[in-house]
């Protein structure tokens, strides 16, 4: 598999992806500074938020426990999937009894953790996507780049090109004429489904209640229009009370695309009852955990507290550059950086926490406080336990102790330092370096050491 | 001479305010010349520098990477070179923020505790501490250039210094201040991040350099030296970009170019 190192590279050098992923974060981060900057007591929502959020993750059994009963109390099922494995298989057994030959879905990014398109498609499913831009990663065979605006990587040329293909035709590239191509496609699809799959952003420990935000409306078709609906809802997303929904749907909103609310806030309450005109006629909730149990009770327990947002992805600098892919799973950006090692194998994923300049843009935006960059300091350190620290940087380091821990040593070495440095020194720059600093002349001038030292100046001037 | 005044009068006792001067690694082997303007700056405004020579490196560029027991190995040096400083002023963001957000948890648990959450709660930046601790910001300094201002990660949102270095620099004379559009995004320095990523650190530093560009300036500042040496390097390398100074070079100028 790639390294993270060479997938930046690789996004790096593709201009037509930076220019994309570059406009999209820098329009939404802008949306947010305006949506929070018109509130006057943002700080305050934000601390609501980030007490409710830590409240339910440390009592997580007991509203879990809650939801689960009253959901099963309005008729519908309820499944805790402990694995990815789980929930696929869960999944397909209900789709079977059913005989379901099409499924539509509204963005689930659970749904591309247990990669379950792949596993309905070898069961012969159909599974369409119908949110305009998850339709459009799907159609290319890739998947979400990002939180909420999956496509973001693409610009109008390259989505013509792969709905073109659909047609038949060559369609024009303006955004009307796509559009209107997609809700056509879509419309049919919808009718045809015998399942509806969505995720979930919050479920309502109180009343039962799945709530599912989107702007696009697809959301509430997919909840109603299909004989079966199945919810797909990754374990930290309980809510207590109906009054912490509406704290949490106002920090969302705003963080994630400036709106004081999303365009559909969707609130099902179990299957269709009688008497009922729409809504499905059987109901399943997924609750998967998938590897977040084992965050639990550790310093990084924080990291359940995420709502999805997307704002700690359109400020960070290094998602700006390279976009969601980049980062080799489902889930970019710092909470990406922070989540994938944890849900998957910090031996193989730790890499992606050193994918960060650890600036704190994201702490800063996160609406219910995450301390994101100091997370990605603790993943570091727990990678460097687990021996997968580069052996370049041990080794550097091991040097680097033993020099910086006693003053007297780094004067001498320093000196030692100055004269070696001699022969690679042109015009009171270093033409040279070893690894790893190579990698910064690669790119940059680096000075030379200063023939004098501060201390060697104060030794001198002030006697030490 | 009222600078110098309001030291000795903010200070403890009466005497002249005392402080240790923490130069950081980077300056002490690459930018002495910005340590010199800390103390030049620091004595003209009335306070008694000293410069404890056991001192060597906060230990950021080990913590940072995950390397927590030679951070701690090295962070201990400067909890014995300061043990008895009254302040400690240090010409760096990121360093300052090192000590005061992370020597608490670095030293939790162990011997020095103790000695880190005190040496935590006495340590500024400078452009912080003659704003806030001297209450001053007229340094008398002189320099005709068009400036613009970085203001790097670790000093606005790690330490919430914003005004202060404006401040110091409004005050300056014959110099024209203007804004950096996308002043506080990163520069893509990140200390082992540059050399672990550092195409895209680089392409970060790039996309600064053009921010700055952008103003016209003459002169591209900061409070943080790693961040300007990251800058620095990319102008050189590209051969067009302002000049790259610490902010205490400005801020200890007297007329004419520093």
């Amino acid at each position: 598999m790639e390294t993270m190192v060479q997938r930046v590279q690789r996004a790096l050098q593709d201009a037509a992806l930076g220019r994309a992923v570059w406009r999209t974060t820098d329009g939404m981060r802008s949306n947010r500074r305006r949506a929070v900057d018109a509130v006057d007591d943002w700080e305050a929502k934000r601390e609501r938020a980030r007490q409710i959020r830590a409240h339910t993750i440390a009592h997580l059994d007991y509203y879990l426990a809650q939801l689960a009963q009253r959901v099963r109390a309005l008729g519908g099922h309820v499944y805790f999937a402990e694995t990815a494995g789980d929930a696929v298989q869960y999944v397909l057994e209900v789709a079977r009894r059913h005989r379901v030959r099409t499924v539509v879905k509204s963005k689930s990014m659970v749904s591309e953790e247990i990669e379950l398109n792949a596993h309905l498609a070898a069961h012969g499913i159909t599974a369409v996507e119908t949110d305009l831009g998850e339709y459009i990663v799907q159609l290319a065979g890739e998947r979400p780049s990002h939180l909420i605006a999956p496509a973001m990587h693409k610009d109008r040329q390259q989505i013509a090109a792969l709905f073109s293909q659909v047609a038949g035709e060559p369609l024009p590239t303006d955004a009307a004429t796509l559009n209107g191509f997609a809700r056509r496609t879509l419309r049919r699809t919808f009718l045809e489904a015998d399942m509806g799959i969505t995720g979930c952003n919050f479920a309502v420990a109180e009343t039962g209640t799945l709530v599912l935000v989107t702007n696009e409306g697809n959301g509430r078709m997919v909840t109603t229009l299909p004989r079966v609906q199945v919810t797909l809802m990754g374990m930290e997303r309980v809510v207590p009370t109906l009054d912490d929904l509406d704290a949490l749907l106002d920090v969302l909103a705003r963080s994630a695309t400036g709106q004081k609310m999303s365009s559909y806030t969707t609130l099902t309450h179990g299957p269709r009852r009688p008497g009922e005109p729409d809504g499905p006629e059987e109901l399943h909730l997924v609750i998967v955990d998938n590897g977040r149990s084992q965050m639990l009770g550790t310093e990084f327990q924080e990291a359940l507290h995420c709502i999805r947002c997307s704002a700690c992805q359109n400020v960070c600098p290094v998602f700006q550059h390279v976009g969601g892919h980049a980062y080799g799973w489902v889930y970019g950006g710092p909470i990406g950086a922070v989540i994938t090692p944890l849900l998957r194998d910090i031996r193989q994923w730790g890499e992606l926490a050193d994918a960060s300049s650890l600036c704190g843009a994201c702490t800063a935006v996160c609406p219910v406080k995450i301390p994101l960059h100091d997370l990605l300091i603790g993943l570091r350190r727990e990678s460097e336990r687990h021996g997968q620290a580069p052996r370049r940087f041990r080794q550097a380091f091991g040097v680097w102790r033993r020099l910086m821990s006693d003053a007297r040593r780094w004067e001498r070495g320093l000196k030692l330092l100055q004269i070696m440095q001699r022969p690679f020194v042109h015009g009171g720059r270093l033409r040279w370096a070893p690894p790893p600093i190579d990698q910064w002349l690669a790119h940059r001038e680096l000075p030379a050491l200063a023939p004098q030292s501060f201390r060697q100046w104060w030794r001198a001037e002030r006697g030490g | 001479m009222f600078t110098r005044f309001a030291a000795r009068r903010s200070g403890k006792g009466g005497g002249a305010v005392r402080v240790s001067l923490f130069i950081t690694c980077l300056l002490d082997a690459f930018y002495p010349q910005v340590g010199r303007a800390a103390v030049e700056l620091l004595e003209r405004l009335g306070v008694q520098v000293d410069f404890p020579m056991a001192q060597t490196c906060c230990g950021q560029p080990a913590f940072n990477s995950g390397f927590h027991d030679e951070a701690r190995a090295v962070a201990t040096t400067l909890l014995d070179a300061f043990a008895n400083s009254e302040y400690v002023v240090a010409p760096s963001g990121s360093c300052v923020a090192m000590i005061r957000h992370y020597f608490p948890r670095l030293f939790a648990g162990t011997p020095r505790a103790a000695d880190a959450q005190a040496l935590a709660q006495r340590t500024y930046e400078l452009c912080e501490f003659i704003v806030e601790r001297l209450n001053t910001t007229d340094l008398g300094a002189e320099f005709p250039a068009r400036v613009t201002y970085h203001p790097s990660c670790h000093a606005t949102r790690g330490l919430g210094i914003k005004e202060a270095p404006l401040k110091l620099l409004r005050a300056v004379r014959g110099l024209e201040l203007v804004d950096l559009p996308y002043a506080e995004d990163c520069c893509g320095f990140g200390g082992t991040f540059a050399v672990k990523f550092a195409d895209l650190s680089a392409a970060m530093g790039v996309r600064k350099v053009e921010n700055a560009l952008s103003t016209g300036a003459d002169v591209l500042t900061g409070l943080d030296m790693s961040c300007l040496m990251h800058l620095q390097g990319l102008i050189g390398r590209q051969g067009r970009g302002p000049r790259v100074l610490h902010v205490v070079e400005i801020l200890n100028s007297r007329g004419g170019a520093a």
